[in-house]
């Protein structure tokens, strides 16, 4: 099977893999797809207080067409504001990969994974703020991530 | 010394042509095109002598008579041949029982398959964790209406060996025939029809530096195992195979039993060296295991699942070598190799295996080439492996409930 340029260019020399620390500020995590069907996707973002996604890693457990969509899919998010970053489509990650019909799953991952990402991320807000916000639903057991996480706020803000 | 690219590490599929083979099909094919069913001139007779005198080499290499072997286009048809041959030979006898593995060839499988639609009886039986056939299971499967037991002797995905003595003496206390397909073990480990109670052999030619499109159906003639052919026509070879018979082809077969004969313990030494270099080498990668067992086993033929990495990736990343990915996830489908499952692989596992493949003709640069280009791949993509992560977290990645797709 021949392989596209892009997606060959993205398997070799993958963009942004590795990992943040998921309990950080402003970090969502997405782990999506499943080790029995041969396809894990974990993408990260890291978002601003004005919701800008400002970086994005991943790893993949997967074939050359899911490592390329999701080098792709960190390479597209990184500097979108969350909410158009939610729009993005696998047709679009198909499109530019050229990813031949027995692939296009690898493409509807990488959309689930950002997805999965935004929403980790916007539940993650949810609770930090739930002790003087009204917009979470606090449990007991988010106090002490709570607390880390606004060290790590005071950090980066020094930054 | 430099290393031709890719390299070829993919001798189950197929092999390369022995030099000595082409050599000979080409002299036959330009002075000895006669056909050698022809019985009113030289050219005819001088056909008919040359592929008398390959049906002696062939029928050598498995202590066989030579009235036993009969030419096909491969071990695909006589499978089907022996498998269909038999079954409706027999059915009128009321043996309409079939035994084979679940890890056979999918020519063996597919055959059986077909003969369930006409109404055979058709147990397919589980093997090992190490890929082994149990004994025990196989002798209470048989009954009064089986009439073949169908297993292979060498694995075509992993290698292993069927304990073909076994089978046979059990076959034959029970009174049942025993096929076997020898597509990946003729003239590379010895067979002896006679000590190992074989009634029927499926022979390839191009997984032993023979030519593709040749290849033979060994039948017992005493005690004598009748069966039903399925090409009508000329009623060439004895009735059994119908068609021309490839002179060239069947000449080309014949030397490279004859080389097989000659070589073999010369081909075994060479393969078990390269093979324990090259396994040595991989497992030391941790985390790296075999597929089927370690000692029961043909060495040229080394199925390897790589933890945390998925197959066609790692195939992608080490595309200096040919080799074939254990899972089907190259096809259209999503299920990973049905031979894995059988032996109680894990999706997770069987998703990461590859099958590595050697021969006469692989050299120790290559063998060096590989393992070096494999190290450097497994580190890079064990590195944005999320699953790898875990496994070094000690997270049980079966603890997570992952949602299935």
């Amino acid at each position: 099977m021949a392989y596209s340029k892009e997606l060959l260019e993205h398997y070799e020399n993958p963009k942004n893999v590795g990992s943040f620390d998921k309990n950080e500020k402003g970090v969502g995590t997405g782990l999506v797809g499943a080790p029995a069907c041969g396809d894990v996707m974990k993408l990260q973002i890291k978002v601003s207080d004005d919701g800008i996604i400002t970086d994005a890693k991943f790893k993949t457990f997967g074939c050359g067409s899911a490592i390329a969509s999701s080098s792709l899919a960190t390479e597209w998010i990184k500097g979108m504001e969350i909410d158009k970053a939610q729009k993005i489509t696998n047709k679009e990650i198909a499109e530019e990969l050229s990813l031949p019909p027995v692939k296009i799953h690898c493409s509807v991952l990488a959309e689930e994974a950002i997805k999965a990402a935004i929403e980790d991320y916007k539940k993650n807000k949810g609770n930090n703020y739930s002790e003087g916000d009204s917009e979470g639903d606090s449990d007991g057991d988010s106090k002490d991530d709570a607390n880390e996480d606004k060290m790590t706020v005071k950090k980066h803000k020094k930054n | 010394m430099t290393v031709k690219l890719p390299i070829y590490l993919d001798y189950q599929s197929t092999t390369p042509i022995d030099p000595r083979v082409i050599d000979r099909i080409i002299d036959v094919m330009k002075n000895d095109y006669g056909n050698p069913h022809s019985r009113s001139h030289s050219y005819g007779w001088k056909a008919e002598e040359l592929v008398e005198i390959a049906r002696r080499q062939v029928a050598k290499l498995i202590n066989a008579d030579e009235k036993e072997i009969f030419f096909t286009s491969g071990a695909t048809e006589s499978n089907n041949l022996a498998i269909k041959g038999v079954a409706k030979f027999y059915a009128t006898a009321n043996k309409k029982h079939i035994i084979t593995l679940t890890t056979e060839h999918k020519c063996v499988i597919n055959s059986c398959r077909d003969l369930e639609q006409e109404g055979f009886k058709i147990t397919f039986l589980p093997v090992q964790k190490n890929g082994l056939v149990d004994l025990n299971a196989l002798e209470n499967a048989i009954t009064d209406e089986t009439s073949l037991v169908s297993i292979m002797a060498v694995n075509n995905e992993i290698g292993v060996i069927q304990p073909l003595a076994e089978i046979g003496a059990l076959c034959r206390k029970k009174g049942v025939y025993f096929h076997t397909d020898c597509a990946q073990a003729f003239g590379k480990i010895p067979l002896d029809v006679n000590k190992m109670n074989i009634d029927l052999m499926s022979i390839s030619g191009h997984k032993i530096y023979g030519p593709k499109g040749i290849g033979a159906l060994y039948i017992r003639r005493k005690p004598r195992v009748r069966i039903k052919s399925i090409f009508s026509g000329g009623g060439q070879e004895r009735g059994i195979r119908s068609g021309t018979a490839p002179t060239q082809l069947i000449v080309g077969l014949g030397l490279a039993s004859e080389i097989a004969l000659n070589e073999m313990e010369q081909d075994y030494l060479h393969i078990k060296k390269l093979s324990k270099k090259f396994y040595d080498a991989v497992t030391a990668l941790t985390h790296v295991y075999l597929n089927g067992d370690l000692e029961q086993r043909y060495l040229g033929n080394l199925n390897f699942s790589f933890a945390g990495i998925e197959g066609e990736s790692m195939i992608m990343a080490i595309k200096d070598l040919a080799v074939s990915s254990g899972s089907a996830c190259t096809s259209a489908s999503l299920e990973p190799s049905y031979v894995l499952h059988a032996l109680g692989v894990d999706d997770e596992l069987a998703h990461t295996s590859i099958r590595f493949g050697f021969g006469r003709f692989t050299t120790e640069e290559e063998i060096d080439y590989a393992i070096n280009l494999i190290t450097k791949k497994v580190e890079k993509l064990r590195a944005m492996s999320p699953l790898w992560d875990m496994m070094q977290e000690g997270i049980d990645i079966k603890s997570i409930n992952w949602k299935t797709h």
